[in-house]
């Protein structure tokens, strides 16, 4: 199991496109992927529920990872997230 | 007198007509839950992954069109529908839940999906709420396909449609569910809406904004196409003014039928072929009954859409050669599918520029295997000799030579099956991309016939792409460049003995027919509506008049002054009684 929290740092914050291509991603991999904010956890690999999270840009986001494959899925997402969702 | 004008709406009249009935408001996010108990789960499952798949089909066309007309990033909603489509925890818990609780899946899939659209209404965030009726879109999509037909079924009575927006395919199946008219908020006069209502004969004003809320279902409303007019409650006053209108329009109607058997020719003797264009089968009866002297151009589109995949040749020689036969002895011009620009490509291609990209003539000789499909169906269905095959977007030489081997090898095919057809079916070409314009010498060398295709040639050569609302207006039909350029495709098809017709949608407007009889054109193709009163309008002009007119047009520099000349020549020239019924 593996956490990290990350810090979204685009101005549109997380909008559709970005939800799609985290869940995208997510989709990739075996592990287990939670979102958790603000007391909530979503399944990292539904869109429409990774979609009713509203995190504006300077807001933070937990992401977990449980899974033989949990180490790239942990980078590849973490990395996603710190380049701004490529928006920046 | 002056009316009360604070109930008129104003649009744009996209297709002529009077109707008065009542308003029937076609919202797409109205659905009724059905919450009852089911007994057979295993049915319920199935009509739910066939919901999800039609929905699936239906997002993928909208989301290609999205992202020309909104661009990528607009577009992204639609992607992310389509992903909810397959939201593998959303789903899984859906059919966990039929499996349970034995509901209707509609009942099931409403609760579900509302249950995310609480969490982001609570957001007080207003993106938040406009992800929650995104989402409320979606749900709404699979419930009306879980309940396919349901909506048809609730027009019973003659109405009026009023909606935002209409595709061709609500069109339709409107139009035989007893549509008197259409009211849309938006679209334009060649939305493809606009052509098929007036294609179909039904009257329709578009780009009425905010008819839907101006408009209560239930209402009685008026609707004058000719005008782009829409009277809401009409006072008696006004609905005794549009009753007698009716009526003058039906006698009229009935006048215009009895030229059915009449020639269109010109008062000093210049016959023209008035053909029809056909959109759908069902426009036949009524282009038989107004006299047409055949079809100039089958869309083969519909033919297309109508299927989910690529229809077998069986099925489209059926449907071909349905036509030949109630056309004949007359001919029938099929023309070879032409699909792309705004029409949807059935694959998914992402084009930043579909009207120059893969379309008409392009894809098929990309698809070789489907345009042989094509081409051994028409053959097949040409054995009475009355059918012509025409070729879209043409706009090299080259084209035309690899399309007509292509012809012959699907010849030496059905000769080796010992399969009969017309072994000299003539074979034409669309002039509608400029280069074909300006070469039409040559081209009409390789051609055995031309038909001009005047709504894409227009904006082609204007630079105008029609559907752009921001634009639309500098669409002109009667720019001088596009009067020049139809006098040089008529003459040089003519030097090299080809006949030439016309087919796009100018030749519909009665404005201009004097111009193009006087270009010299032998044939006009048009949608069956406008048949008769562009008959009545050719056998009241003389071919050396409007010889005259268009010489005169043929010098003149703006749009302005061409169309000033031939509204003034319709006034002096045309009877009155077609200018008051018409225009």
């Amino acid at each position: 199991m593996i956490e990290k929290d990350v810090k979204i740092i685009n101005n549109a914050g997380l909008h559709t496109r970005p939800a799609a291509t985290i869940v995208k991603i997510a989709a990739k991999y075996k592990c287990d992927f939670n979102l958790m904010k603000d007391g909530l956890t979503i399944n990292g690999k539904s869109i429409i529920g990774v979609m009713t999270l509203a995190a504006e840009k300077g807001s933070t986001i937990r992401l977990m990872f449980d899974g033989e494959d949990e180490e790239q899925a942990a980078a590849e997402m973490t990395d996603y997230f710190e380049r701004g969702f490529d928006e920046m | 007198m002056t009316d009360d004008k604070s109930n008129i709406l104003r649009g744009i009249g996209a297709a002529p007509g009077l109707a008065i009935a009542k308003a029937y408001l076609f919202k797409k996010e109205r659905e009724s839950i059905n919450q009852g108990y089911i007994e057979d789960i295993d049915d319920a499952i199935k009509s739910l992954d066939e919901a999800l798949d039609r929905s699936r089909k239906e997002l993928g066309k909208i989301f290609s069109l999205a992202i020309d007309k909104l661009g990528e990033k607009r577009a992204s909603i639609f992607e992310a529908q389509i992903m909810i489509l397959d939201d593998p925890v959303l789903i899984e818990n859906i059919k966990k839940r039929i499996n349970d609780e034995k509901r209707y899946p509609e009942y099931i899939v409403d609760d579900e999906i509302s249950k995310y659209q609480k969490l982001m209404d609570e957001v007080n965030e207003s993106y938040m709420k406009e992800r929650s009726l995104d989402i409320a879109d979606i749900k709404n999509r699979i419930i009306r396909n879980l309940k396919q037909k349901k909506w048809k079924s609730r027009i019973t009575q003659e109405v009026i449609v009023v909606t935002d927006n209409l595709t061709p395919a609500d069109s339709v199946l409107f139009t035989r569910a007893n549509a008197r008219g259409y009211v849309t908020n938006f679209g334009g006069l060649t939305s493809h809406a606009a052509i098929i209502a007036r294609s179909l004969n039904v009257p329709a004003v578009v780009g009425v904004h905010e008819a839907t809320v101006k408009i209560n279902d239930g209402e009685t409303i008026i609707i004058d196409g000719f005008k782009g007019i829409v009277v809401v409650n009409p006072t008696e006053e006004q609905l005794a003014k549009y009753e007698e209108r009716v009526q003058k329009l039906h006698i009229y109607d009935k006048e215009l039928a009895l030229l059915k058997d009449q020639p269109a020719v010109t008062s000093d003797g210049k016959k023209i072929a008035l053909l029809s264009n056909l959109d759908l089968f069902e426009e036949m009866d009524m282009i038989v009954q107004n006299g047409a002297d055949g079809v100039g151009l089958v869309r083969t589109e519909q033919v297309f859409e109508e299927y989910a995949q690529f229809p077998s040749e069986e099925e489209q020689y059926k449907f071909y050669s349905e036509i030949a036969k109630k056309i004949y002895p007359n001919n029938a011009i099929i023309r070879a599918l032409d699909i792309g620009g705004d029409k949807v490509l059935p694959f998914d291609v992402k084009e930043a520029n579909p009207f120059l990209g893969w379309r008409g003539i392009r894809f098929l000789l990309d698809n070789r295997p489907l345009f042989k499909t094509q081409i051994r169906a028409v053959l097949r269905a040409s054995t009475n000799r009355n059918i012509k095959f025409m070729l879209p977007m043409i706009a090299s030489i080259v084209e035309i030579r690899q399309s007509r081997k292509l012809i012959e090898e699907c010849k030496k095919e059905l000769d080796a099956e010992r399969i009969h057809y017309d072994s000299d079916m003539q074979v034409g070409i669309m002039i509608e991309v400029p280069s074909a314009a300006v070469m039409a010498n040559e081209f009409a060398a390789e051609a055995d016939f031309m038909s001009i295709g005047t709504n894409d040639l227009i904006q082609y050569l204007l630079a105008v792409d029609r559907g752009n609302e921001i634009v639309s207006g500098l669409y002109q039909e009667f720019h001088p460049a596009v009067i020049r350029s139809l006098e040089h495709i008529i003459r040089e098809g003519k030097i090299k003995d080809k006949f030439v017709s016309i087919c796009g949608e100018m030749a519909s407007d009665p404005i201009a027919i004097p111009l193009l009889v006087g270009l010299g054109l032998d044939s006009l193709s048009l949608s069956p509506a406008q048949l008769p009163v562009t008959k009545r309008i050719i056998r009241s002009i003389s071919y050396k008049e409007v010889k005259n007119l268009a010489d005169e047009c043929l010098k003149l520099e703006t749009e302005c002054e061409i169309k000033d000349k031939l509204n003034h020549f319709f006034n002096e020239k045309i009877e009155e009684q077609i200018r008051t019924s018409y225009l």
